[in-house]
């Protein structure tokens, strides 16, 4: 076992966790942060999407180990003093999703897309979601939200 | 006739884009995922899982794994025999259908891969994974069939014991039913003077892929069994569980959290839910089992999976004049619960919105050592609408006119409604010019074309086509009495109940169970449109046999049409039994009751009473009329005369460029007329989600496996899902032709997308190349077959290209392949 010190959504964890126990599976399993999912086991689905220091990670492709002594924000720490973050409010004001599995991780990847690149075309908000699967939405409707969080007039369809 | 008819017409609920209710826990990670699921004590389950396709199981050693740290226990088939019960299948489509026995856990034989030996119990899902390596299973290899046409021959067998691979055969013939004259003669005819069409379709494999992998949790703590599972067919898996396990009905709770997704592929009583239920029974402890994505993959049901011999018989003009149908499904290794019923529910759907003289339709079904397969969104209804829709682009190119053109010579008109099909079916109401217009001009038909034959003549190496799809579909599953002549073991039913609370707010209960599709929202909207009381007043209870003890739970686009037409008539029931309570509050007579918006007011004057202050009334029950009950709430259960018949006109635009074979979509536009809408922004991303998923099995998705039985596409990263850098944004409208089989008018919508999508890009493909002869490509379309599809068909590659377009061959560039630019030997 080995000792981690790991900031989550603004409090401080301590723990001992395996040493091969996956980010996932310790924000899951360990604290409860059951709001980031495991969608898969080869890292293509994006669904445990989370941010270490910032940026986005996909937490099934990372040890807890390695969180040790970062700062993991999580979907259910991305709203603000009960204020949701612009990107929530615009999945939800865009219907950018339908079951909600893949949303979280969706969610997270967009906030880190607008960071890199703040008013993306179309195209680069396609290609910048390109690691997160939907099986819903036809991924319409989350272009749609990303470009509305980023206040983007570009559209496809009218 | 009750008051409500007499209400305004215009309804400030219904029709509005109304944001819904279920997102603020979905985009917060508030949600309630079986996978999330703690109970004290509980355990995890890891399941051992067959290498081989077909297999004895000789032995399975579980000591080693059983002493492994954290272990519990080990079961194997035998451990659990007593209670594991079997995994049945609801609808024998002959009385003499050949279905094996289907155990969770088989005891002697595995008969794919994939398929559960054993069962190990761990104090963690970490521990019990671990140890799952340790058991040592002694197999004695049989020889597998994989493939669907070599099944047939009976050369090698899926299950020995049957004698045969063919489980069943099922005919719809329209002379014998006398709903249409006989195809024999009418291929006859027209070998003699007319046209025949005669093609070989194949409908790939595909895997439904839900986001969420399935997960149990099964408590036996209780004087119930409790299981949670993320499944979309809670009451379904009740009755499947009582029926076979030996527990009462009664003594089981079933429980359908949040659950991520389905498309048909959570329709299912699975073999890891009876597993978990049998080892926790066992153990008196919870248990839980979540699935890996790759075991997903493997054990899942999968969908699809047919060849289709298919003869189309017209006029020298095109007016077509029979349809023959020959299909071979494949059910993988196990009829599932809807089974052989699958390609049988396609039995209505070729013939779709055409005026067909003569038709038959003919399906046998076969086993083999495949992963099971069963509903996918669409259900039989996609792989007909492939047929048919591909077909009539094919009589178009024989005749020698537009696609668009051949549909109409032999559409139904909007003023033939309602039209009785060959195949049987009654279409209430639809209007497919209106539709196909629409879509023209959202598409720029005619421009396209123009664009089209530019390129065709300037010999552009990237070519154009446009790919037409004019369908329709069977929704609303289903009158309980046409289920019960195909012999489905169940009714088409769905329930609905209205508890009217004593602070204002109301309750109501669905036997529907949503799974992403937005139930929440849109019969809230449903509710305060017909009770007149605040759209966030109304809460929406579903997925949970105790809190919904009745339901047909949700697919084949069924919620809306059967459940919330459930859901109008309880809310008329709860006015009625309101304006007793009214009257006598009032003291008038009932007979002078009106309700409108929310308040009962006596005709003729101003006095009125609210439904929520009669709701109150009724619970402190102080002061009610002598003879009726001291309640408003109110349940219904409704049975549909008909089934729902959505249709619509897409129309998509895809770029192929002839030197690579890639394909790129250009342009979608989609017109439904899905009868009358309660929610357009759910709406919209049904349809999106469809679209996706129907062009997903055009272009990229197709489960394969390899000559030893091993499904090589078993991950996400072999089985290609779209992401969204590979998909374009669609035009999305609807045209509305009100559905008559219940009072709100609405069709369902679903599955449209997905039916309708997969012929039109296949078309559109094909158009792109059919100028070198090309009239089919295998789907998936890859770039590879695409590009072999035009080698092989002598093609013209290289023709008009200038240098300009094809920069990369230029001649005398260094590191180049002297042959390249040349296809000698790159041919097959």
């Amino acid at each position: 076992m080995t000792r981690i010190t790991v900031t989550v959504d603004g409090a401080s964890y301590t723990d001992e966790v395996e040493p091969r126990m996956l980010l996932v599976h310790y924000l899951r399993e360990v604290l409860g942060k059951v709001g980031t999912v495991v969608g898969c086991d080869t890292s293509n689905c994006g669904a445990c999407t989370v941010h270490l220091d910032g940026r986005s990670v996909k937490s099934c492709n990372m040890l807890a180990v390695q969180a040790d002594g970062h700062e993991v924000t999580t979907i259910e720490g991305l709203s603000t003093n009960g204020e949701l973050h612009p990107m929530q409010t615009a999945f939800h004001e865009n219907h950018a999703l339908q079951c909600g599995y893949c949303t979280p991780g969706m969610i997270m990847q967009a906030v880190d897309l607008l960071k890199e690149n703040p008013n993306p075309s179309e195209e680069e908000i396609r290609v910048g979601l390109e690691g997160n699967l939907c099986r819903c939405t036809g991924y319409h409707n989350i272009v749609k939200a990303v470009a509305a969080a980023a206040g983007s007039s570009q559209r496809s369809d009218a | 006739m009750t008051a409500v008819d007499d209400r305004p017409t215009t309804s400030p609920e219904i029709g509005s884009a109304r944001r819904r209710k279920e997102d603020q826990r979905l985009i917060t990670g508030r949600t309630k995922w079986t996978d999330n699921i703690q109970l004290p004590g509980m355990l995890h389950l890891a399941m051992v899982r067959s290498p081989f396709a077909h297999a004895k199981i000789a032995s399975i050693d579980t000591a080693e794994a059983s002493a492994a740290p954290n272990v519990v226990r080990v079961f194997t088939g035998h451990d659990i025999a007593d209670i594991q019960g079997v995994n049945i299948t609801a609808w024998p489509i002959s009385p003499d259908q050949k279905t094996p026995d289907h155990l969770p856990v088989p005891l002697e034989r595995v008969s794919h891969t994939g398929e559960i030996v054993a069962v190990v119990v761990a104090r963690s899902a970490a521990a019990a994974r671990d140890a799952a390596e340790l058991v040592d299973v002694d197999y004695e290899e049989l020889p597998a069939i994989l493939d669907l046409k070599e099944a047939a021959n009976d050369a090698v067998l899926a299950h020995p014991d049957l004698g045969t691979n063919k489980s069943a055969f099922w005919q719809l013939d329209s002379a014998a039913q006398g709903s249409g004259g006989d195809v024999g003669e009418a291929i006859e005819k027209a070998r003699q003077d007319g046209i025949v069409i005669e093609r070989e379709y194949r409908q790939q494999r595909l895997i439904p892929a839900f986001m969420e992998p399935r997960s149990t949790v099964v408590d036996p703590t209780g004087e119930q069994v409790v299981m949670y599972s993320a499944t979309q067919v809670p009451h379904i898996l009740r009755f499947c569980i009582a029926a076979t396990t030996g527990l009462p009905e009664s003594k089981i709770r079933v429980i359908a959290p949040d659950v991520g997704g389905g498309f048909g592929g959570k329709l299912q009583s699975t073999p890891e839910e009876f597993a978990t239920l049998a080892v926790a029974r066992k153990l008196g402890k919870p248990c839980k089992y979540t699935e890996t994505r790759s075991e997903s993959m493997i054990s899942a049901h999968h969908g699809r999976d047919q060849w289709q011999k298919l003869t189309l018989t017209a006029e020298k003009d095109g007016t077509v004049t029979g349809l023959k149908v020959d299909l071979m499904a494949d059910l993988g290794a196990y009829a599932a619960i809807v089974g052989g019923g699958v390609p049988v529910l396609g039995a209505w759907m070729f013939n779709a919105i055409y005026k067909f003289p003569a038709y038959q339709f003919n399906c046998t079904t076969y086993y083999t050592n495949k992963t099971w397969v069963d509903a996918y969104r669409g259900a039989g209804r996609p792989e007909a609408t492939f047929a048919i829709e591909r077909l009539m682009d094919e009589l178009a190119a024989e005749v020698g006119v537009d696609p668009l053109e051949i549909r109409e010579k032999n559409w139904i008109k909007h003023d033939e409604f309602p039209f009785t099909s060959v195949a049987g079916m009654t279409y209430d109401s639809g209007n497919y010019e209106a539709a196909t217009a629409r879509a023209k001009e959202l598409f720029g038909y005619d421009e396209l074309r123009a664009e089209q034959k530019q390129r065709r003549e300037s010999g552009d190496p990237v070519q154009l086509g446009i790919g037409v799809s004019t369908f329709t579909e069977m929704c609303g599953l289903a009158p309980s009495r046409v289920l019960g002549s195909l012999d489905y073991g169940a009714g088409g039913w769905e329930s609905a109940s209205i508890r009217m609370l004593a602070t204002g707010t109301v309750e109501v209960i669905t036997g529907a169970s949503a799974h992403g599709q937005g139930h929440e929202t849109a019969w809230s909207q449903i509710v305060a449109d017909r009770l007149g009381v605040p759209f966030e007043n109304v809460e929406v209870l579903h997925g949970d046999t105790q809190i919904a003890p009745k339901g047909m739970d949700t697919y084949g686009s069924r919620s809306l049409v059967v459940g919330g037409e459930a859901l109008v008539r309880a809310a008329d029931k709860v006015i009625e039994k309101a304006k007793k309570f009214a009257a006598h509050s009032l003291e008038a007579s009932v007979d002078d009751i009106e309700f409108s918006a929310g308040q009962f007011t006596v005709r003729g004057t101003d006095k009125g009473v609210g439904i929520s202050d009669l709701a109150l009334a009724a619970f402190a029950a102080h002061d009610y009329p002598e003879d009726v009950e001291p309640s408003l709430d109110a349940d219904a259960t409704f049975d549909p005369v008909n089934f729902s018949f959505p249709h619509g006109t897409h129309l998509c635009a895809m770029e192929v460029d002839t030197e690579t074979g890639a394909t790129k979509m250009r342009k979608y536009v989609c017109v439904d007329d899905i009868g009358n809408i309660i929610n357009p922004l759910i709406v919209e991303g049904q349809v999106h989600g469809g679209l996706v998923q129907g062009i997903a099995q055009a272009l990229w998705e197709g489960a394969e496996y390899d000559e030893q039985g091993t499904l090589v596409s078993g991950s996400f990263v072999d089985y290609t899902l779209p992401t969204a850098a590979d998909t374009i944004s669609f035009v999305t409208d609807h045209t509305t032709s009100p559905a008559t089989s219940n009072s709100l008018g609405t069709k369902g919508v679903g599955e449209a997308g997905t039916i309708a999508s997969t012929p039109a890009v296949v078309n559109a493909i094909v158009d792109a190349v059919r100028d070198r002869g090309i009239d089919d490509i295998e789907m998936p379309c890859t770039p590879e077959r695409v590009w072999k599809a035009i080698q092989s068909a002598g093609g013209r590659q290289g023709a008009g290209v200038t240098p300009t377009q094809q920069p990369h061959f230029d001649e005398g560039t260094p590191n180049q392949d002297p042959s390249a630019g040349t296809t000698d030997g790159a041919v097959q």
